[in-house]
């Protein structure tokens, strides 16, 4: 068989975390009441007219200066026709001419450990399409158009990336750029980020570039990787078979693990593009650029240098920190409150991303505050609890978000390390394990161990092991 | 007429305006449509390779919102307007996504 090499570019569509919709005020929040957002101009009504959302628009210009996009300082809208009834307008809003961010492209690293630029064609505003529901009881289809005019990046990259791993790491960055911004929440099962793959191979060697296949529904990086190795063979499949690669759009069923077509691609003309005429353009001068470049917050690269440098902590566990916006937030919060940027970097690299694990969680899903974290941290650090209380307590924090302070009061977990109540204890535990007692003094150090956990055990779990050890050494003499 | 429709163009336009035309419909349509092409040629024997295609008829740009919620529950407003309502959705005819 010939060998074959991979093709990839990516539309992706990241939604704005924005307050309201990209051209009326009506709502972006997610999951109210079936058509509660909406107004006369998200669902289309004649006479109706859209105004933009400034905000939309400084979204727009900080994503693409984070991708190192060439902003288009004098953009406008165009009117992307086609006939949908998730599509009230019978029209999308959209640029095609002039978009606001072109000739970009962001760094990623490859599986051989090197670097590759994957670049970015375009990044372009545009407006969302009301969701559509098959109606399991009738005949027909139901809308709701709470999401049209919710406002959208279409981020398109250049046909750049050659295998599934690198698709991945390309999105992961991006997500990581856009989160960090606070633009987006890019949640792949929600919807808020949503990747299309365009896809063709071609023979090793050959520069021309087979026919595309355009791919969507894929909602996890798994489905996307999944889907890539799908359409690669399922391409190979037909070429091998001396049949040609029909330009389509088909939908990925990842439970059947195979593609299926949708509609055959509408050419770009075909969806008579031309200047959106109910809005003006929009000029980005040199001011608001500036001052956009001026909010835009630390991104990773620098936030990790910064981590590094301002709080010691390891290259490593920075790394980790920083590689996701929430977790960076909860521990820049917590220090700010401590002051303990070591401790809280291991609270969070052992016992969350251990508890993370156990309950199959992601990190967005963290739900406890900076503020318990901080207390318990201080408990520690004030030997108020031992290790392994605290260990118990975080897992409190962590699954309820309960106050330390309280829960340790009202569980009496705080260390004795009454002098007097410690070694009354230990003086039984002496008598009551003559032969642990007999080992130690014949030189086998070790039994030490034992009469630690014995007091420990004695102590419900809340003597101080220094302090215990301590004593012991000194009763023992 | 320089410009001749096509058989093919015309079913394809209907197709993407979602038309169906009788056979008389579609002559007339074609014939419409070749008089427009032909006005269009006639435009574009106007050399206008130094002029700046015009994006709006006023000199007006940057009208904006800001991103506030002005508006409440919309939603029986909007659903006056439903030719087919099912509880707060429009009951559309079967469509395939």
């Amino acid at each position: 068989m010939k060998q074959y090499e991979t093709v990839i570019g990516l539309e992706v569509h990241v939604e704005l975390a924005t307050k309201t919709k990209i051209f009326c005020g009506c709502s972006t929040a997610f999951g109210g009441a079936e058509n509660s957002h909406t107004c006369p101009v998200c669902t289309g009504m004649p006479g109706s007219l859209p105004v933009l959302n400034k905000k939309v628009v400084e979204y727009a210009v900080a994503v693409g200066l984070a991708t190192n996009c060439t902003i288009t300082q004098n953009c406008k809208f165009d009117r992307k026709n086609y006939f949908y009834p998730d599509n009230p307008q019978n029209y999308q809003i959209s640029q095609l001419y002039l978009p606001i961010c072109r000739n970009g492209g962001i760094e990623i690293e490859t599986e051989e450990g090197g670097k590759k630029t994957v670049g970015i064609h375009e990044i372009h505003m545009e407006e969302d399409a009301g969701k559509l529901v098959h109606d399991e009881y009738g005949e027909n289809s139901l809308v709701d158009f709470n999401r049209s005019g919710v406002p959208l990046i279409e981020i398109v990259s250049e046909p750049d990336m050659r295998s599934a791993e690198e698709v991945i790491a390309y999105l992961e960055k991006l997500r990581l750029i856009i989160q960090y911004l606070g633009a987006s929440d890019c949640k792949l099962q929600e919807g808020s980020m949503r990747a299309d793959v365009n896809l063709s191979i071609r023979e090793v060697g050959t520069e021309e570039f087979g026919t595309r296949t355009e791919m969507k529904n894929l909602n996890s990086f798994k489905a996307i990787a999944r889907a890539i190795e799908g359409e690669r063979e399922r391409q190979i499949d037909l070429l091998e078979a001396g049949e040609k690669v029909v330009q389509e759009t088909r939908r990925w069923d990842d439970a059947k693990e195979y593609s299926y077509a949708m509609r055959s691609k509408e050419d770009a003309q075909d969806y008579r593009y031309f200047p959106e005429p109910d809005l003006v353009p929009v000029i980005i001068s040199d001011e608001w650029l500036k001052e956009i470049k001026e909010r835009q917050p630390e991104l990773r690269t620098e936030k990790l240098e910064r981590y590094k440098r301002e709080f010691q902590i390891p290259d490593y566990d920075a790394g980790i920190i920083t590689s996701n916006k929430h977790l960076a937030d909860i521990f820049e919060e917590t220090t700010a409150i401590c002051n303990n940027p070591k401790k809280v970097s291991n609270w969070l690299m052992v016992e969350t991303m251990r508890l993370l694990k156990e309950h199959e969680m992601e990190v967005e899903e963290i739900k406890f505050s900076p503020e318990n974290l901080a207390k318990l941290i201080k408990l520690t650090d004030e030997n108020q609890i031992n290790s392994s209380v605290a260990k118990e307590v975080f897992e409190k924090i962590f699954d309820e978000d309960i106050d330390p302070e309280q829960y340790v009061e009202e569980n009496g977990l705080r260390t004795v390390s009454d002098d007097g109540a410690l070694r009354s204890t230990i003086e039984k535990v002496i008598a009551e394990n003559p032969k642990s007692v007999e080992d130690y003094k014949s030189g086998k150090k070790k039994a030490i161990g034992f009469l630690v956990g014995q007091t420990m055990k004695a102590m419900q779990g809340k003597a101080d092991p220094g302090m215990v050890n301590k004593i012991l050494t000194e009763l023992l003499q | 007429m320089a410009n001749v429709i096509s058989d093919e163009t015309i079913e394809y336009v209907g197709i993407l305006a979602k038309l169906e035309l009788s056979e008389a419909e579609k002559e007339r349509a074609k014939k419409d449509m070749g008089e427009m092409l032909d006005y269009i040629d006639k435009l574009n024997e106007l050399d206008t390779s130094e002029v700046e295609p015009m994006s709006h008829v006023f000199p007006v740009n940057n009208v904006f919102r800001e991103d506030e919620v002005t508006n409440g529950d919309g939603r029986e407003k909007t659903l006056a307007n439903a030719p087919a309502r099912k509880e707060d959705t429009f009951e559309v005819p079967k469509t395939i996504v």
